[in-house]
């Protein structure tokens, strides 16, 4: 075991230390739960400094606008550790640019590059993912949102739901199913559709948090050119299994929760109780060690997993845990500040396009948004069965009789 | 960086692991060891692992020693290797007793529960040069040449186990792999050791992490076999999702420990502000998820799990015994956040 950095990942650490302490300020604040706004001014500057400066849109070609170095895990990791660290801001986290971006500079054409990646790693454009349905979440292969083709234009009808920032989004990536009848993963297509469709209703969904950040969103013969479509007919399924893995690794980010933890020891320490620091009581103090113990496997987990990633090992059933892992330990630290706040965290007023949140109802929002983490991207008892039938070789549930 | 094994490593680990199913039969374990398994480690170089190559050992480090533990626990094997290869050693560090040690002629029972919050009696006391006192609970005690002890004050001492006005009594012992003992001590003579005491503890409590995550992972290993074999309402019940996610549960807490553990053991022999720290937390985060661990995996296994038939209480007893030894994890979080400047 060699943990050591080598020269270029310690001159990356010194560039970043100095960028932080040079231009940290000017980083927008984060946390408080998921994206729920058009980026202002102040976020697209900060997203184009750390763009020039290679700190986002890193591996992505410099033709497609990108900074254009070679993907290193280990370079990736740094970054999100040093702006983790110092708490700043490591830019737009859409899922444009954190799955759209990625699937297209695997299996999208030139074309679709070149419009695309561009103006999504800049900001400006923003996409929303039209994956889920109301009868198909965990089972997402049996989609219904169908298309038909009618003079060189897919025909959109259906139903999306639970669909993150469509309220505001330009463009939406999604699946509908085109071949009904092919079996069912065979039969679906990814397609490029432009929110300002006729025939596009998007009706936000209230949710716990009380930010407006899911939708519904309803297509009554929509029409989109055949031609928008990522890869051909029926590669739909392939096309999203490709996102769906760069998804799982985000979901469960170690370098998140160590500085979850460094607030968290923040809140104890500052939170004065009958005269003393949560922190110097031994219950409370308890509950953090615990938690910090929790923490760290995470964290050197991840290490492993990097250096596996690297070696372009396999790291299986590594792998598999981590989205699980980390969506539950970031609640349980959510949970730990929420009691910590106790009745004067109960003051809780989320805001929306304009202001930022107090402290007590960031973590609020946080603690509330991270349980729909664990449901969202694989709910936490779909990951268990993957976990099980993946990582342990366990069996299937048998299919009951005359199912699809 | 490569957070990884070496060769040399996984070559060895291999070569243990071979050994290790070979041995370590459930006939043994019943038997609470013999003889041959230990020549048989000393053979592979095993009680001189952290002895430096001048003085007969092969000079390897914590990293090396956490692996070994985590095989012995995975095998729920009957060995000295706490006491006499781990905690010994580095207690006796530049003492002429290396060479005995790396030779696995010298067996070294412990008692460090003065320094642990230990719920035992601990009356030892300086007696001139000497140790006199009561002191209950000593590790690895079967076959001890020598005992490890610790006085109240921190000072450590080695006492021959044979010498005069020593009384050594067996006891039983929930892990019947382990056993214990008490001893008296009657102005025995006692050689003053110069090692740092919470370098010693801090050795110990990372192998112990170590073994218990072996013992978990062979006890989550063995859920799964079984969960694949037993079959009820015509198909087998690992195809049923309450035992799945179990399984799942389980793999999905113990899965990252095995960096944590590698990880604190590398710090302990780099120059690592945080290797004290991190031997307390992960002892204690290993005892936590592998009492689960334990529970569960025993629960998929039915009433099999609770007979003797399977053996599957030797690990189930080995996690709730190492939990309390050195330090339990109440005891560890607590020096924890003292090491982070938390205590009170």
């Amino acid at each position: 075991m060699d943990l050591t950095l080598s020269d270029r990942h310690r001159a990356l650490r010194a560039d970043l230390r100095e960028f932080i302490a040079r231009h940290g300020h000017r980083s927008p604040p984060v946390g408080g739960g998921g994206g729920r706004k058009r980026p202002d001014q102040r976020v697209l500057d900060w997203q184009s400094l750390l763009i020039e400066h290679g700190f986002a849109a890193r591996s992505v070609p410099t033709r497609y606008g990108g900074y254009g170095a070679e993907h290193d895990v280990l370079d990736a990791a740094l970054i999100t550790e040093a702006f983790n660290a110092a708490g700043i801001s490591l830019g737009i986290q859409g899922q444009g640019i954190r799955m759209l971006v990625p699937t297209l500079l695997e299996v999208g054409n030139e074309e679709q590059r070149r419009r695309w990646i561009g103006p999504t790693i800049r900001g400006e454009l923003h996409w929303a993912q039209g994956y889920s349905e109301p009868e198909a979440g965990s089972d997402l292969a049996s989609l219904r949102t169908r298309a038909h083709v009618e003079d060189g234009n897919f025909v959109i009808n259906g139903q999306k739901i639970w669909t993150s920032s469509a309220h505001y989004a330009d463009m939406m990536f999604l699946l509908v199913r085109t071949e009904p009848d092919r079996p069912k993963h065979l039969g679906i297509s990814y397609l490029l559709l432009p929110m300002a469709t006729s025939g596009i209703e998007v009706r936000p969904l209230a949710t716990m948090t009380g930010h407006a950040t899911f939708n519904e969103v309803f297509f009554t013969d929509v029409r989109l050119p055949t031609d928008q479509i990522v890869l051909g007919r029926g590669d739909g399924w392939k096309v999203a299994n490709v996102t769906l893995k760069h998804e799982r690794m985000l979901l469960g980010d170690s370098s998140k929760l160590v500085h979850r933890l460094h607030r968290l020891r923040a809140l104890l320490a500052e939170t004065v109780v009958d005269g003393a620091p949560l922190l110097s009581r031994p219950v409370w103090r308890d509950r953090f060690l615990r938690l910090q113990g929790e923490v760290l496997a995470g964290k050197y987990h991840q290490m492993r997993l990097l250096s596996e990633a690297s070696r372009d090992q396999d790291s299986g059933l590594g792998l598999l845990v981590v989205k699980y892992y980390g969506t539950t330990l970031a609640w349980r630290l959510a949970t730990l500040a929420v009691d910590a706040l106790g009745e004067a965290g109960l003051a809780y007023e989320p805001h929306d396009e304009v202001g930022e949140d107090s402290a007590a109802t960031a973590w609020y929002a946080d603690w509330m948004y991270d349980l729909g983490l664990i449901i969202g991207g694989g709910s936490s008892n779909i990951q268990k069965n993957i976990i099980a039938e993946r990582g342990l070789g366990m069996p299937r549930e048998p299919k009951p009789m005359g199912g699809a | 960086m490569d957070f990884g094994l070496s060769e040399d490593q996984r070559q060895f680990g291999e070569a243990l692991r071979r050994f290790l199913s070979d041995r370590v039969t459930m006939e043994l374990r019943r038997a609470g060891g013999d003889a041959a398994l230990w020549a048989g480690l000393t053979e592979l170089g095993v009680p001189g692992l952290l002895v430096p190559e001048e003085a007969g050992g092969a000079g390897l480090g914590m990293l090396d020693a956490a692996l070994v533990g985590e095989a012995l626990g995975r095998h729920a094997a009957p060995t000295p290797f706490l006491g006499s290869a781990v905690l010994a050693p580095v207690a006796l560090r530049s003492t002429a007793h290396l060479p005995e040690l790396a030779a696995g002629r010298m067996r070294v029972a412990v008692g460090l529960g003065a320094l642990t919050g230990s719920t035992g009696t601990c009356t030892l006391r300086r007696d001139g040069g000497r140790i006199s006192g009561n002191l209950t609970g000593l590790i690895d005690a079967a076959g001890a040449t020598h005992l490890l002890l610790a006085l109240p004050d921190g000072a450590l001492a080695l006492v021959a186990a044979y010498a005069e006005g020593v009384t050594l009594r067996p006891r039983p012992s929930l892990d019947r792999l382990r056993p214990l003992a008490d001893v008296d001590l009657t102005a025995a003579p006692a050689e003053w050791l110069a090692a740092d005491a919470a370098r010693v503890l801090d050795a110990g409590r990372v192998v112990l992490a170590a073994e218990t995550l072996g013992a978990a992972q062979s006890m989550l290993d063995q859920a799964v076999v079984y969960a694949g074999q037993r079959r009820q309402f015509g198909r087998s019940i690992a195809s049923f999702q309450g035992v799945k996610h179990a399984c799942a549960e389980m793999a999905a807490w113990l899965e990252p420990c095995r960096a944590f553990v590698w990880y604190a053991a590398q710090a302990q022999d780099a120059p690592d502000a945080e290797a004290h720290l991190l031997a307390c937390q992960v002892k204690a985060h290993l005892d936590e998820v592998a009492r689960d661990v334990a529970r569960h995996a025993t629960e998929v296994h039915g009433g099999m799990g609770f007979t003797e038939l399977l053996g599957l209480p030797f690990w189930f007893k080995r996690i709730a015994a190492n939990r309390q030894v050195l330090g339990g994890p109440e005891r560890c979080r607590e020096e924890a956040a003292a090491a982070q400047g938390l205590a009170a």
